[in-house]
């Protein structure tokens, strides 16, 4: 009896994992499909008929190119904001003891625990109250305040397993202050570091909310791909740029997968 | 004698807190120098002050006759074996040990030369591909020595270095830090709880108290003559005699240290000489220690007197009474007034 029913529920889950992950990819792969049918007004399932010329309109498109540009330019600006700033201040945190330093970790991690809306709101009235005008810094201003907190998280948990006493001897075995940091905090945090950058890249790469509320009239490639969704001609277009977004963005992290493995047991070693 | 540290009324205050509270010391080079304390005694806070670690908020520091304050720990002579051993996990053995030497700029070639002479200097050749991680406590103990002497510092720091050993490791690890220091003629400081691991090392032993010294002096100085109350208790355990009952012992009214084994069963017979004092009492505790049996005596008047009585003779049942005696040299009066 008893192995009857654990030889039948595996049989189950294993229906209902499966139905899960379809219901999460389906649509990806649906996005994919829609990059080469030949209706270009609606999406209709299934596509009347295939065709690769898709990809030569979206390669022809200079607001494709200027969107991705500003998208790239964006988040690599932001996120290395957030690694020189997040990294200070997860040192200056998890190192040593000053007044009022349980509120400054609160505060730093503030703009990710509010609603994206808050802080856009909250940044569109300030810089308009300090008469900036909108540009790529204020998006850049923008994105930076939630890049920050990722790589604050992710430096301040590995900072905590770097023991003081690391530095201290660092220090006394006659490293100077750059010395220790080049030579035992970076490669104990460095993996770290490469895992927050990355998703404060992501985040920053797809972000709408804050966005719409620090850009003045330049596109991101997710407000750009929100506008193409209402425009009525070449949609397929915008699944074209969702596809090579997928790609472009899942190899990195692939990479970095590989790179952080292998980094857990040879940092250091090839000094 | 050149003097290796020197301390001139320093002391380390951390708000209300003083963890270090005037202190005067002189290390002399060359010497294996102990600074025994309780926790909290500010034993470990004036070895980071010698390492730069911590600076002073009162008081002078020099080593070698040059001021120490204000230097940063990586621009002084001064090498520390960290309590938790500090390896960094990220670097294989080899290099932990040539860590000191790269920072400093010397060839590839020549520093791992040099770490792996320092790993064979302490009994790990060999060792040097592996990582922190995969050694015992014993050996990390040894690599963070090696560590620190590959560099030649005038003065060796030891922040109880021994404390994660087990008893049989750390007896051997005494054993090889003493022959260590005396080979090389480096000057280590050491500090150290163990009162025996420090009257067994040391030729000198400062004893700590709520940051102050309460003496300074050979082991057996500090055994056998302590100035203080807490030094008779805390080094070797003595019995420490309240004024009227030394007084009643025909001595001056002064606190007085017996130690334990100095007082043997019985009135004193056969082979002794001398004057000898003789104490009545009630017993009210033993105890088995292995080589010898502890009789806790109740003498009158609250004074309680441990003795140490070897395993071969026979225990005292316990509430009967006895008769303990000792040499009159043998108590100690201390300084402290009553």
């Amino acid at each position: 009896m008893r192995s009857d029913r654990s030889a039948s529920a595996p049989m189950g889950l294993k229906i209902a994992a499966a139905a899960g992950l379809l219901f999460l990819h389906v649509p990806i792969l649906l996005i994919f499909l829609y990059a080469f049918t030949t209706e270009e007004k609606s999406y209709q399932f299934p596509p009347p008929g295939y065709t690769l010329k898709w990809l030569a309109v979206a390669w022809d498109r200079p607001d494709v190119w200027a969107a991705l540009g500003l998208s790239v330019r964006v988040a690599s600006i932001a996120t290395a904001v957030a690694l020189v700033l997040g990294t200070l201040c997860a040192a200056a945190v998890s190192q040593t003891r000053f007044f009022g330093r349980e509120t400054i970790s609160l505060l730093v991690i503030l703009p990710i625990a509010l609603p994206g809306i808050i802080t856009g709101i909250a940044l569109r009235s300030a810089f308009s109250f300090a008469e900036i005008p909108f540009s790529f810094w204020t998006i850049v201003l923008g994105h930076a305040t939630f890049c920050v907190v990722v790589v604050y998280n992710n430096a301040v948990a590995r900072f905590r397993r770097v023991s003081g006493s690391l530095i201290e001897a660092s220090m006394d075995l006659g490293a100077d202050g750059f010395q220790t940091f080049r030579y035992v905090i970076l490669p104990n945090i460095g993996t770290a570091l490469l895992a927050g950058g990355m998703l404060a890249f992501a985040l920053s790469f797809d972000e709408v909310i804050v966005t719409t509320f620090t850009a003045g009239q330049q596109q991101t490639l997710p407000i750009w791909m929100l506008e193409e969704l209402v425009r009525p001609r070449q949609r397929p277009v915008t699944n074209v740029v969702a596809m090579l977004v997928v790609l472009v963005t899942l190899l990195p992290i692939l990479a970095a997968y590989y790179l952080t493995r292998e980094g857990d047991q040879v940092a250091g070693a090839g000094k | 004698m050149t003097t290796a540290v020197l301390f001139d009324k320093v002391s380390r205050h951390f708000g209300s807190v003083r963890a270090v509270d005037s202190v005067d010391l002189a290390v002399v080079e060359g010497e294996f120098f102990a600074m025994l304390g309780p926790s909290g005694s500010g034993k470990t806070t004036c070895l980071r002050l010698m390492a730069g670690f911590e600076q002073p908020t009162g008081g002078h520091i020099e080593i070698f006759g040059e001021t120490a304050e204000g230097v940063p720990p990586y621009r002084r002579n001064v090498n520390t074996v960290f309590q938790d051993y500090a390896l960094f996990p990220h670097l294989s053995i080899l290099e932990n040990v040539a860590y000191g030497l790269m920072v400093k700029g010397v060839g590839k070639e020549e520093r791992l030369k040099a770490a792996e002479d320092a790993l064979a200097m302490v009994k790990l050749p060999g060792y040097g591909t592996r990582r922190p991680g995969q050694l015992s406590g014993g050996q990390r103990q040894r690599v963070a020595l090696a560590r620190a002497l590959v560099n030649r510092p005038r003065v060796l720091l030891l922040d109880e270095p021994l404390g994660a050993l087990d008893l049989k490791l750390r007896e051997q690890m005494q054993e090889e830090l003493k022959t260590l220091q005396k080979s090389l003629g480096i000057t280590f400081v050491f500090v150290t709880h163990d009162q025996g691991e420090a009257l067994s090392m040391a030729d000198r032993v400062a004893v700590f108290n709520d940051g102050r010294i309460q003496q300074l002096g050979t082991p057996e100085e500090v055994y056998k003559r302590p100035q203080t109350r807490f030094v008779a208790d805390f080094v070797g355990s003595s019995n420490v005699l309240s004024p009227a009952f030394v007084k009643s012992l025909g001595y001056p009214a002064r606190y007085a240290s017996l130690r334990p084994e100095a007082l043997s069963l019985g009135g004193g017979t056969g082979d002794v000489t001398g004057e000898r004092k003789r104490v009545t009492g009630t017993v009210v505790a033993t105890s088995f220690l292995g080589a010898a049996n502890r009789v806790t005596v109740e003498a009158g008047g609250g004074t309680r007197i441990a003795a140490m009585v070897p395993a071969s003779e026979a225990l005292p049942e316990q509430g009967s009474g006895v008769t303990l005696s000792f040499a009159a040299h043998d108590l100690h009066l201390m300084d402290e007034a009553a």
